[in-house]
């Protein structure tokens, strides 16, 4: 009964406080310093994206948040508990599922297997529909579940990513520059996914992206990250008719 | 497997001309010529001493050999480049734009018969061998290959689970052998316990020596790893050697209780294995079921590691060796998934340690040194790191063929009869070793066998294939 009690109750908080929040955040690689004190909020239901340009410090939020590298101040915290310190494969058990820059997928391992990987977590218990899921979600996985990992091309490889972290049936879903280096035609598929995946299933994402045009007209929300700081934020709209987001990100190719 | 759909456009001039002779023999006879210009002053004369005279002896016949053996080999390495040019040149069916199909690969073809062969061959092999060699006595050499074979196998499949699988390189694997070793040693000579309870105690011994080791190295990789693990399995051999009370130092523990056929000797006398089961006493009984014991020890290991691999440990585990972060992202904890692999791995190097010493009779730190960690990787490197009849093979190829070398008596006949092919044992292993690493540097069999393989596989329809390609 109190356990009952307990959860209803840190649900009913969660619902009024951000899903996630990084308070005064700095993160440093040996002496050198990534991230200068971030804030950032993600709320339940939303997407969220942040831009910025190369080196900027948007993978390090994403891996600090994941506890790897850790903050060496400030405070994380997730559905109202403070995963700073936490070991990284604790935070993955927290439903916070990544698909991490670079893909990082398990290149000698199958599709099939890859996923599996995925699904771990919550010791197989929904793998069967999630693979289905997936697989109705991306229809190249399911024509390759039995073809190595590295195998794939770079977009199968993100869409595979994509579809590792999904397996979790993770509540945050934390994603890493998903369109980085894939043909526009799979960058808008994926885009597509992602929107589908928040508003069908009420997913919430957290996007960090340096293609800023697509990302920001996704989000609801979006942070403008430069040299470790959060400089702007705003409504992914109202980013994207900012003077300054324009003349940075977006001129200069993107319409 | 489905033909490339990519029309090839017409190949390349230099491809087409697949091999020219000519120049090949051209090429092929400048180099004898070198040969032979070396070969004058180096080998065509020979200063020997009969009595109080030196003399120049000729052997012309020997620079003969070399320049035709140069000429051969110019000759076939041309081939070998020309046609090696072609087959790249030439677009195969696992280019990465074609799908690479669900069909099983040539490998596993080959594997589904191959491993029933293996295992049939295994089984009977003393059988055969009593057979062929007419006799269980004349029989003893190759039973003892054998025992001695399959004890590397063993290993092999005992150092995969780390190396190969969970891809932790451990230079420093005899020590977990020698743990083994001198745990039946110690407990069999002063508790009087037998094998069979002796055997999972030196398995719970190495594999906690495991842990001991994976602690301090669970944040090392690669080349740092490999360091601390050879310090390791030197530290172990050390104080073997010089806790003098414990172990008796470099004079090694003898008169280790021998091995009963579960609690019944080997003895001619009444009550004894031959007697018991109405069977003229023979010393090879023994032998005969020594062998078996370490097949059966050996399988042991090969089916627990088959078996974790399809379990969420075993997935874990290679996961790890293809990716630290992303598995730990994944929610894996790596610093278990690391400990189990070192502890397993150990255990099974603990248990084959155990056999060594009861077969052996005797234990000593000289029979742990760095080469032997040397071999047992150099088995699960050679047979493709995680494939376990790679590693078979490889312990085959490594351990038995040095043996079969000795027997290479038919070379006299070619090189004279001062020819003893056993002095050039270590040459020819070394010309193997590199050959390997020029043609297959990624071990025998180096392709990956899935853990699951899907029962439903299909076609791939061409309208999914076309879209970009990332």
């Amino acid at each position: 009964m109190t356990a009952g009690a307990s959860i209803q109750q840190t649900a009913a908080h969660a619902a009024r406080q951000p899903l996630l929040s990084v308070r005064g955040v700095k993160t440093y690689y040996g002496n050198i310093i990534a991230l200068k004190g971030v804030d950032m909020d993600v709320h339940e239901g939303e997407i969220v994206t942040l831009i910025g340009a190369n080196g900027a410090g948007k993978s390090t939020l994403m891996m600090t948040i994941f506890g790897n590298p850790r903050a060496r101040e400030g405070t994380i915290t997730y559905a109202g508990r403070d995963i700073t310190k936490m070991p990284t494969h604790e935070i993955a058990h927290l439903s916070i599922a990544q698909s991490p820059e670079g893909r990082r997928i398990f290149p000698r391992m199958t599709v099939f297997e890859n996923l599996q990987m995925g699904a771990a977590i919550n010791g197989m218990a929904h793998f069967n529909q999630d693979l289905e899921r997936v697989c109705t979600l991306f229809p190249r996985l399911k024509e390759r579940l039995q073809q190595r990992g590295g195998t794939l091309s770079g977009g199968e490889q993100q869409m595979l990513a994509i579809a590792r972290a999904l397996m979790s049936r993770p509540r945050l879903l934390l994603l890493d520059e998903p369109s980085l280096g894939l043909a526009p035609l799979i960058v808008k598929q994926i885009f597509h996914i992602i929107k589908e995946l928040n508003e069908k299933d009420g997913m919430t994402v957290f996007l960090v992206e340096q293609n800023a045009y697509h990302a920001l007209r996704l989000a609801h929300r979006g942070y403008v990250m430069v040299t470790g700081n959060i400089t702007m934020s705003g409504t992914g709209k109202e980013l994207l008719e900012n003077p300054q987001v324009r003349a940075a990100y977006l001129e200069g190719g993107h319409h | 497997m489905n033909a490339p759909s990519i029309t090839t456009t017409a190949p390349t001039d230099a491809v087409t001309r697949r091999f020219d002779l000519a120049a090949a023999l051209k090429d092929s006879g400048k180099s004898a010529l070198i040969t032979l210009g070396l070969a004058i002053p180096i080998l065509s004369y020979r200063t020997e001493q009969s009595g109080a005279d030196l003399f120049l002896s000729q052997r012309w016949g020997l620079v003969a050999i070399m320049c035709a053996l140069v000429f051969g080999l110019r000759l076939f390495l041309h081939a070998f480049t020309a046609t090696k040019a072609y087959r790249q040149a030439t677009p195969s069916a696992h280019q990465a734009t074609e799908p690479v199909h669900a069909e099983p690969s040539a490998f596993q073809h080959v594997s589904k018969f191959a491993i029933p062969f293996f295992l049939g061959i295994a089984l009977a092999f003393p059988f055969l061998i009593v057979m062929i060699q007419g006799g269980l006595g004349e029989s003893r050499y190759w039973i003892d290959l054998g025992v001695l074979i399959l004890t590397y196998v063993m290993l092999g499949w005992g150092l995969n689970i780390v190396v190969g699988l969970a891809g932790l390189l451990d230079l420093g694997y005899v020590a977990f052998y020698a743990v083994g070793a001198y745990s039946y040693a110690l407990l069999s000579t002063t508790f009087g316990l037998s094998f069979w309870i002796c055997l999972p105690l030196a398995g719970i011994l190495a594999a906690m020596w495991g842990i001991i080791l994976g602690f301090p190295v669970l944040r090392l990789r690669g080349d740092y790893l490999a360091i601390v693990t050879l310090a390791f399995g030197e530290i172990i051999r050390l104080v073997l050697i010089n806790w003098v009370d414990l172990t008796n130092g470099g004079a090694g523990i003898s008169s280790i209780p021998r091995a009963t056929f579960f609690g019944i000797p080997f003895t001619n006398d009444e009550g004894g294995f031959a007697n018991l089961f109405g069977l003229e006493f023979h010393t090879m009984h023994r032998g005969i079921f020594l062998y078996y014991l370490i097949l059966g020890l050996a399988l042991l290991t090969n089916f627990v590691t088959m078996r974790l691999r399809k379990l969420p440990v075993g997935r874990a585990w290679e996961a790890l060796r293809e990716d630290e972060i992303a598995c730990r992202s994944l929610g894996i904890n790596t610093t278990n998934t690391k400990l189990t692999a070192f502890a397993l791995g150990a255990m099974f190097g603990g248990f084959a340690g155990s056999f060594f010493a009861v077969r052996q009779g005797f234990v000593s730190p000289e029979s742990f040194n760095f080469l032997e960690s040397a071999i047992i990787l150099a088995i699960v490197v050679l047979g493709g790191m995680g494939s376990q009849i790679g590693v078979a093979i490889a312990a085959i190829v490594l351990v038995g063929g040095p043996e079969i070398l000795r027997n290479l008596t038919f070379l006299q006949a070619v090189f004279g009869a001062g020819f003893d092919p056993n002095e050039y044992r270590l040459l020819l292993f070394g010309i193997g070793m590199v050959a390997m690493m020029v043609w297959r540097p990624r071990g025998l069999i180096s392709e990956r066998e899935p853990s699951v393989i899907l029962k439903e596989r299909k076609a791939i329809s061409g309208s999914l294939v076309k879209e970009g390609h990332g």
